[in-house]
This record gives C-alpha cells, sequence and structure tokens, in this order.
C-alpha cells in the first residue's frame, strides 16, 4: 500500500503530463491542388513542414477529399484554386480554402490556429521573394477574408513569459502535482474511517476512553504526513523528468501543502462520517472530486467559465493549489504574492476541518 | 463502587421499530447474567446503550455505579466490550492488537498479565500471527483478552458464542466462570439456549421486552406441563401427526428430536406407551419416544406463544 501511494504520483505525473496534452500534432491533411504551380507547392509544402500537418491524401478533386473527411481519414483539407499564383502576382490577392472536421472541436480549432499561422508566413516569404525579383508592390494573398500584411507593414513579435517556449509539460506538471495530492489524500482519508465502520474496529474503539480529538488526530496525521511526503516524491519526478522549472521558494511549497491537505483531510473525514459503506464512501468522494478537478484550472483556465461557476469554484480547494503551485513554481511568487490564495485555504482546512469534527459522534 | 447492572424503564426507538420497550433490569455484582433470545430481541440494543455508545429514548441505567449518560467517560475506562462480531485490526498481529488496546486504555500488557494470563496464554505462540489469520476460537480469546487488558468491573460480550466450534464455546465459558470468580460481572447475551443454562440468571427477551428473569434452574422449574421427546424415519409427518394427538398443546421440532408438550389437564394422564401405540397406529417407522426434562428452550417456546 504504501509502495502503491508513493509510485501513484510519480506515475500519474508522467502519464497525465505526455497523455492529457493539448498540443495537436500529425494532423492529416489532404491537399487539394488545382493550379500545380510553384507557389501552391510551396504552400503544401510550408504544412506538411510545420510538423503540425502530415499530407495523407493528394489529389485533384474536391469530391475525393471531402469522402476522405467524410470516413475520418483526414481532419483538415487545403484546397488551392486554379490560377492560385497569378492571382497572387497580378491581383495581389488570392484565396484558398481550409475546411475543418469539427467533430473534435480542439482539434479543429487549433488545427485552424496552425494553417492560419502557416498561410501568413507563406504570405510574407512570398511577397519578400517576389518584391526581390520585382521591384513592383507587394502581393498579399488572403485567407478567410484576413488581409495580409505587406512586408513594410509593422509585425508582431511575441514572448511567453514563464513558459517561454509554451511547454505543454512545464505548464501541466506543477497543476497536475497539487491534483494528485489532493485526489489520493482526499480518498483516503475518506475511505479510512468508513472502513473501520465497516469491519466494527470503531465499534471497539468507541468504548475506551480515547478523546474525539486524539482519535480524529490520530486518523489524519499519518495521511498529513504522507501528502509531504507524496509532494517530494512527485516534486523530484516532475524535475527529473520533465525539468520542470523552480523558480520559487520550495519551503514555500511545502508550507502551503500542510496547510492544504488539512483541506482534503477534513474533506474526506466529512464524507466519511456520512457514509455507511466503502463504496457509498467512494461515490461521494468522486462525485464531489470529479467536480473539483475539471473545475480547478488545470485543464481549462478558470477565467473563462462562467460568472456562477467562478463562484462556486471558491469552495474548490484544488482549484487554489493549481494555481499557487504554477505562481510559484513557473513564475516564483513569494508570500506575499499568494497571500490572499495562502489564507483562502487556511480559512477553508479550518472550516472544513471544523465540520468534520462537529459531525464525528463517537455515540449514537 | 459496586459492579451492579441497573436499568430503569429503558426505551429505544430506531425511527417506528421500537427496538427495546421499558427495559427494568438488575444484574448482581459477581454473576454471569444472560440476556437470551432471538436474533431482534433487542439484545445488542440492550448492550449498546449499558456501554454508552448509544443514548436511550427514556429511562436511565447505571454501570457500576456509573450513569450511562452522564459518566460515560468513566464509564469506559469500568467496563469491557467484546462486540458480536470481531472487531479487531485484522491486519495487526495478536501481539499488536493487545497492546494498541492496553495503549489506548493508558496500561501496558505487562501490567495486568495476570488477569489475561489464562486466556492469553493460549494464542500466546501465536503472537506475531496477524489477527485476519485466527481461526474463530483464537480470534474470540484475543478478542476477550483485548477486552480485559484495562481490568474492567464489567464485562459485556455480545453473542460471543456465534461462529466458535463447540469444543472452543466450552472453552469460552470456562474461562468466564474463572474471571466471574474473581469478582467480575458478566453480561452476555446469546441466542443459544444452551448457553442459557451456562449462566447463573438469564433474561428472557422477546421483541425488545424481557419476559422473565430468573436462574436457568428456576426458570425450567416453571414449567409445569408433561413434556415428552419423540422420533421416527418421517419426522415430518410425526410432528404433524403429535399436533393431532389428544391432550396435545404443542409439538416443535428440537435437535434431532420432536418435543410434544400436553395439556396438564387432558394430557396428564398420557404416558410414552400411549405415544408410541399413537405413532404405530400412523404408520411411523423406528419410532422412539421417551420423557423429557424442559431446557431453556422449552420454557422460552413457551412464553413466545404467550
Amino acid at each position: 500500500m504504501l509502495v502503491l501511494l508513493l509510485i501513484m504520483p510519480v506515475l500519474q505525473t508522467i502519464l497525465l503530463s505526455y497523455a492529457a496534452n493539448y498540443e495537436v500534432k500529425n494532423l492529416a491533411l489532404a491537399v487539394v491542388d488545382h493550379d500545380l504551380s510553384p507557389a501552391s507547392r510551396q504552400l503544401a509544402a510550408k504544412f506538411s513542414a510545420s510538423g503540425y500537418f502530415k499530407v495523407k491524401q493528394t489529389t485533384f478533386a474536391t469530391k475525393e477529399a471531402d469522402h476522405a473527411m467524410a470516413n475520418d481519414r483526414v481532419d483538415i483539407i487545403l484546397e488551392i484554386p486554379a490560377h492560385f499564383e497569378r492571382d497572387l502576382v497580378r491581383e495581389n490577392h488570392a484565396t484558398v480554402s481550409l475546411v475543418a472536421n469539427a467533430i473534435n472541436a480542439t482539434k479543429a480549432g487549433l488545427g485552424m490556429g496552425y494553417a492560419q499561422n502557416i498561410v501568413r508566413d507563406f504570405n510574407i516569404e512570398f511577397a519578400e521573394k517576389w518584391m526581390a525579383r520585382t521591384v513592383s508592390t507587394a502581393p498579399a494573398t488572403a485567407e478567410g477574408g484576413g488581409y495580409a500584411t505587406a512586408p513594410s507593414t509593422v509585425q508582431i513579435t511575441y514572448s511567453n513569459w514563464y513558459n517561454p517556449k509554451l511547454d505543454y509539460k512545464t505548464f501541466m506538471v506543477p497543476g497536475i502535482l497539487g491534483e494528485i495530492v489532493a485526489l489520493i489524500i482526499g480518498f483516503l482519508t475518506a475511505l479510512n474511517i468508513v472502513r473501520e465502520r465497516e469491519i466494527g474496529t470503531i465499534e471497539q474503539l468507541n468504548v475506551t476512553p480515547v478523546q474525539k480529538w486524539q482519535f480524529i488526530l490520530g486518523k489524519l496525521l499519518p495521511f498529513w504526513l504522507l501528502s509531504l511526503v507524496m509532494m517530494t516524491v512527485g516534486l523530484a519526478a516532475g524535475k527529473l523528468m520533465f525539468d520542470i522549472p523552480m523558480v520559487g521558494n520550495l519551503g514555500l511549497v511545502f508550507l502551503y501543502t500542510a496547510t492544504f491537505t488539512p483541506c482534503m483531510l477534513g474533506f474526506g473525514f466529512f464524507i466519511s462520517n456520512f457514509s455507511d459503506s466503502q463504496q457509498q464512501a467512494t461515490f461521494t468522494v468522486w462525485f464531489f472530486l470529479l467536480i473539483f478537478i475539471l473545475m480547478c484550472g488545470l485543464f481549462t483556465p478558470v477565467e473563462s467559465m462562467p460568472q456562477w461557476a467562478q463562484w462556486l469554484n471558491v469552495l474548490n480547494p484544488i482549484q487554489y493549489f493549481v494555481e499557487f503551485m504554477r505562481l510559484v513554481l513557473l513564475k516564483g511568487a513569494d508570500f506575499q504574492d499568494i497571500k490572499t490564495n495562502y489564507f483562502s485555504v487556511l480559512t477553508y482546512a479550518i472550516a472544513v476541518n471544523g465540520l468534520a469534527v462537529w459531525s464525528y459522534k463517537k455515540r449514537a | 463502587m459496586s459492579n451492579k447492572i441497573e436499568a430503569k424503564i429503558l426505551s429505544k426507538s430506531y425511527g417506528k421499530v421500537q427496538a427495546i420497550k421499558n427495559i427494568n433490569l438488575s444484574v448482581n455484582e459477581g454473576e454471569i447474567f444472560g440476556l437470551i433470545g432471538p436474533d431482534g430481541a433487542g439484545k445488542t440494543t440492550l448492550f449498546r446503550i449499558l456501554t454508552s455508545l448509544l443514548l436511550p429514548d427514556s429511562g436511565s441505567a447505571t454501570v457500576a455505579g456509573l450513569d450511562v449518560v452522564k459518566d460515560y467517560k468513566q464509564l469506559r475506562t469500568a467496563i469491557g466490550y467484546m462486540p458480536g462480531r470481531f472487531s479487531l485490526y485484522q491486519d495487526l498481529t495478536v501481539e499488536e492488537n493487545l497492546e494498541f488496546f492496553a495503549s489506548v486504555f493508558g496500561t501496558s500488557i505487562r501490567e495486568n498479565y495476570d488477569l489475561i494470563a489464562p486466556i492469553y496464554a493460549q494464542i500466546e505462540p501465536f503472537k506475531d500471527r496477524r489477527a485476519g489469520a485466527l481461526s474463530g476460537g483464537m480470534k474470540q480469546k484475543l478478542a476477550l483478552s483485548c477486552a480485559l487488558i484495562h481490568k474492567p468491573k464489567v464485562l459485556f460480550l455480545d453473542e460471543p458464542g456465534t461462529g466458535v466450534d463447540p469444543v472452543s464455546r466450552k472453552e469460552f465459558w470456562d474461562m468466564l466462570r474463572n474471571l466471574r470468580d474473581q469478582g467480575l460481572t458478566i453480561l452476555v447475551s446469546t441466542p443459544y439456549m444452551d448457553e442459557a443454562e451456562l449462566c447463573d440468571r438469564v433474561a428472557l427477551m422477546q421483541n425488545g421486552e424481557i419476559m422473565a428473569v430468573d436462574t436457568p434452574q428456576g426458570i425450567t422449574a416453571g414449567f409445569q406441563q408433561p413434556l415428552f421427546a419423540a422420533r421416527s424415519d418421517n419426522m415430518y409427518q410425526l410432528i404433524k401427526d403429535l399436533r393431532a394427538f389428544e391432550g396435545a398443546a404443542d409439538c416443535y421440532a428440537f435437535g434431532e428430536y420432536a418435543h410434544l408438550k400436553l395439556n396438564t389437564g387432558v394430557g396428564a394422564g398420557q404416558t410414552v406407551a400411549d405415544i408410541r401405540k399413537f405413532l404405530d397406529s400412523r404408520n411411523h417407522r423406528n419410532v422412539e419416544v421417551k420423557s423429557a426434562k424442559p431446557t431453556v428452550e422449552d420454557c422460552f417456546i413457551e412464553l413466545m406463544k404467550n
């Protein structure tokens, strides 16, 4: 059991960080090139060279590509009309069509985003090349109504702070660590006390002079310590395997974990008090944890949730932890920066444990 | 401070079901007192109230002079409780369990070894074995050791006979008598009528009420009607036939025999020979008939009918 508890955070960190990934790669692309000009070929080549797309089909028939998409063999269709190059040179304007399979909205959205970037790059390159050759006005393509920039216009450069390469793992691992600790501790606590009730040992304990606070402390302290061990193991795994940045103070991370864990302990204990069987406790904990995890900001930003959901999230302990982990590990926030978060969690811990102690009764 | 148990008009309901109704009970110091009754009679509820695990709806009770509601903290150190279900830590060893319960009561194995020695000595060779891997009889000895480790004045045993082989059961009762002789008051509940005869006094419980309190001998002495035991190859038919026997008050299965109870009036004159003749006339084979001594079970069945 103990071994399992130490392996679990490591395994989950690896699995979730690699697999639960928003980067979409190897999108299946169908190219319908009606132009067959150097320009059209250059555009198609740019797609396949990007790494995001894999040309699965090259055809001259739109129907054929549509059919491939209907059969789910192709995610995106790039259709280049005839006279693409000619229009681009002469009229400074040409159109290409991009069709995405939106059965998977995330994939379609991201694919379209990548595609537009590629087309924009193509624009710039093509214009530069053309200008170098002739001293005429720059051509520009536009796709989907967007106007391409002439080389002389202002270009936007951007950089991603705190995660310069927009590395998905850097972003996920700290959050996942928080989530795992919360998950395991919440479950273990909820199952622990109801288990004693199920096998009857609680009956034997209740007739002893052991006091309520002694019993509860005895139950929760081991899990509290365990959470700190799990955090250590998880952080080590994150550092060794993903080289996640640890800009902030690690002492702060442990102080926070030590304050946060009681939230989950109290939460689990509270549910355990109202459960008659381990099955019931599992079901109840799972119900809440699923909501907590999906709404904690690990997968979708809390800020983009509807207002009522954000209010509801005040009660979501994991949300605080995920936010904290990212702020401290990636951004190097110090205690002053996370003060509000810290005291929210502290209040939460006190409140939920108060409830748990109040609801635990040694006698009926 | 006496080791008595006193209960006055105790009642407890679970929703609409009244588990025990106006129970009055008085258990003397240093006796083995049996609560006898079928499942659902309210034995466990009464136990849980007396061990301070359950609050009564009305009425009051004292154990060893301590009120079960007000003085529950002191009470818990004065009593030993062995629940019906084995409820020690299965994943701890024998010794660890005992050590744990000793430390919970602020004592140690060595301090109270004398009291548990006769019992614990039998399982000590297995002290490194996990409690979950013990046999039923050994589990029971361990549970009893754990319940005794803090030298309680009153011992509560909830259905200790369940799930234990006859030999272990006999040993167990020997131990109880031994403890009683050391001055412990023991309240034991059981659905087994044969265990009733091993108690000093018993209370017969049914549907949350106590029907009779007496010594086992006193209870059986109250049984006035003639009683016979009979058997043949076809027991089912035998019971059906005997119910039609002249003067029969009742006939029920009793172990491998059927017990036939006769009315004091009409049936008083009937003899073993009369019954045998009656059964032969009904074509029963291998008939055996004898007069029987009433047991607590016979009395219980009698009381249940009223």
